[in-house]
């Protein structure tokens, strides 16, 4: 069964603005799916409308087969959303937020209850549960937001940059978590910025750039289309200039530090090979950028270009 | 009735008493704010108008000064927190974004309004009894038509805290949910028989006051607690029922429409 499925969706606004273009997206059930996009492409328009947060303007949505235009109750009850910013009472304790929106997903209080001890344990936000939500730290309002949206225990859970300006460890805790919930049967879509959080994380990705989508593949099929990678290698001893090699582009980025541009076809041991003949002496070797994150560039940059030409 | 319906009617029940719990909470934790103000502002006006001027006035339509006006100052101040009390409620959650948490659960929108009125409701009915007992303090409070002082005080109620939804759902900023308050409501409230009958006006600011819903309203409040009206009771029964259908379908309407919270 699907989780979401979304057809022809469009949204323009009352300033002219189109932020959806006719997009087409099934997410199946039990999928960690990825949404990802530059600021502005329409990724948040897409969950409003889902979330019944923004009006659209033609296409439909199912949400587990529900259409959220004739059954828009039960589409909800199957959602459970992280937003982008945070939207909860600042005046009202940690518990008495989770137990008022348990209360509108019609759960009785002995359940919301239980379940609020049992999802603050898991989140390290028990011993908060009667602080008042202003004076919790970024990263503690962050988890209470994912808290509340599991309380009805979603088949679907939507989390919109659940981790920005989250720090290293939280965020560490928080995949976990998520990995988790995603392992018991709940369906993922996340949106992030942080592309090395996506590519750990989901099975399934799609792109969306000017409110279309312009990818939507497996994660490993989508990563196998990079062809270039660039790696950084750290040397034993300095050197003065870059070896030169006919078939990859090497530069010097300080004395101990090589960049090294390898194509899908090419071995890299040929490039060992040519640098111990030259008398360089590799340390250690990584990845420049994310692999996801050298893909999602270029993609973007290629549909902003045919988009400029097509003008 | 489907099976749906049947199943959502547990768990909308249970929502639409979370929201009534909530604003019970929200009215309990300002009291400062929600409760105590008009108590001091209504013995004021007990003590002012009421004692002081009241003696000089003398009788109004067969009663003290201080008994005519004790049912009009105790509907002002229902009408004012029913209506101050959404409008302040729903806004801030509106400016504060969790209206989000309402908009995204099942709930239908009906619920929410009625949750919302109902919290209206609350706060009205508990600033009205708090002002009829300071207006115990002052004179006799004498009751002829019950049921009519118990529906006019609750339709009024219900009628003020729909307005203050529509005033929320339209207002962008802080500005625009006092605007109404101050420029129209509070005048007409003056203006609609709280301190006197409109016989005493002349003959163009009768017919004028007619046109002041609050008149009506005032005015049925009054005749259940002393048998005396400035207007016809039943006539003011059915402006009231027409105004809480027509407010009621009108917030129904506009969340449905999302206007003012969905782009």
């Amino acid at each position: 069964m699907k989780a979401l499925s979304l057809k022809g969706l469009t949204k323009t606004y009352k300033n002219g603005v189109q932020a959806l273009k006719g997009i087409d997206l099934d997410v199946e059930e039990g999928d960690f799916f990825a949404l990802l996009g530059p600021n502005g492409a329409g990724k948040t328009t897409a969950i409003g409308i889902v979330m019944s947060l923004v009006n659209k303007s033609g296409g439909k949505v199912h949400v587990f087969d529900h259409d959220i235009d004739t059954e828009l109750a039960a589409a909800k009850a199957c959602i459970g959303l992280v937003p982008q910013e945070v939207n909860f009472n600042m005046f009202e304790t940690v518990s008495t937020i989770l137990l008022n929106q348990a209360g509108f997903y019609g759960m009785p209080r002995h359940v919301a209850h239980d379940r609020l001890e049992k999802y603050l344990h898991k989140l390290q936000l028990w011993e908060k549960r009667n602080a008042v939500a202003r004076g919790l730290s970024g990263g503690m309002k962050r988890r209470l937001m994912i808290v509340r949206a599991l309380l009805h225990e979603p088949r679907l859970l939507i989390l919109d940059e659940p981790t920005a300006g989250v720090d290293i460890e939280v965020r560490r805790s928080m995949w976990e978590f998520i990995r988790e919930v995603n392992a018991a049967g709940t369906t993922i879509i996340l949106t992030t910025h942080y592309l090395e959080e996506a590519e750990t994380l989901c099975r399934n990705v799609a792109i969306i750039n000017q409110g279309r989508i312009i990818e939507n593949e497996r994660m490993g099929t989508l990563l196998r289309k990079l062809n270039v990678e660039t790696f950084i290698l750290n040397l034993r001893n300095p050197i003065v200039t870059a070896p030169v090699m006919i078939d990859h582009k090497i530069t010097l980025a300080d004395d101990h530090t090589l960049e090294v541009e390898i194509s899908r076809e090419q071995s890299i041991n040929n490039v060992f090979a040519h640098l111990t003949a030259n008398g360089v002496e590799v340390m250690s070797m990584r990845n420049k950028a994310n692999r996801l994150e050298e893909l999602f560039l270029d993609m973007v940059e290629r549909g902003n270009n045919t988009n400029k030409q097509a003008v | 009735m489907s099976t749906t319906k049947i199943s959502r009617l547990a768990p909308n029940l249970v929502g639409f008493q979370t929201i009534i719990r909530r604003e019970y909470n929200r009215i309990m934790r300002i009291w400062g704010q929600t409760l105590v103000p008009p108590a001091i502002t209504a013995t004021l006006y007990f003590v002012i108008f009421g004692n002081l001027i009241g003696r000089r006035v003398g009788d109004m339509s067969g009663y003290t000064y201080m008994q005519y006006i004790a049912p009009g100052l105790i509907m002002m101040t229902v009408i004012t927190n029913s209506y101050g009390n959404v409008v302040s409620s729903f806004f801030g959650a509106k400016f504060g974004k969790h209206i989000e948490e309402l908009l995204v659960s099942p709930m239908p929108n009906y619920l929410i309004v009625m949750g919302y009125m109902m919290g209206g409701i609350l706060r009205g009915l508990l600033v009205g009894a708090v002002v009829s007992a300071i207006a115990l303090a002052f004179t006799h409070l004498h009751v002829v038509h019950p049921f009519i002082v118990i529906s006019a005080v609750l339709l009024s109620s219900i009628v003020f805290a729909l307005a203050g939804m529509v005033n929320a759902i339209f207002a962008k900023n802080f500005d625009q949910i006092s605007f109404i308050p101050t420029f129209i409501l509070t005048p007409l409230t003056y203006l609609g028989g709280v301190f006197y009958t409109i016989t005493l006006l002349p003959e163009f600011a009768q017919r004028l006051s007619h046109a002041n819903p609050i008149l009506y309203m005032v005015s049925a409040f009054r005749f259940g607690f002393l048998g005396v009206s400035d207007v016809d009771v039943k006539l003011s029964f059915i402006i009231m029922i027409t105004a809480v259908v027509a407010l009621f379908s009108s917030c129904i309407w506009l969340l449905y429409k999302g206007v003012g919270l969905r782009e």
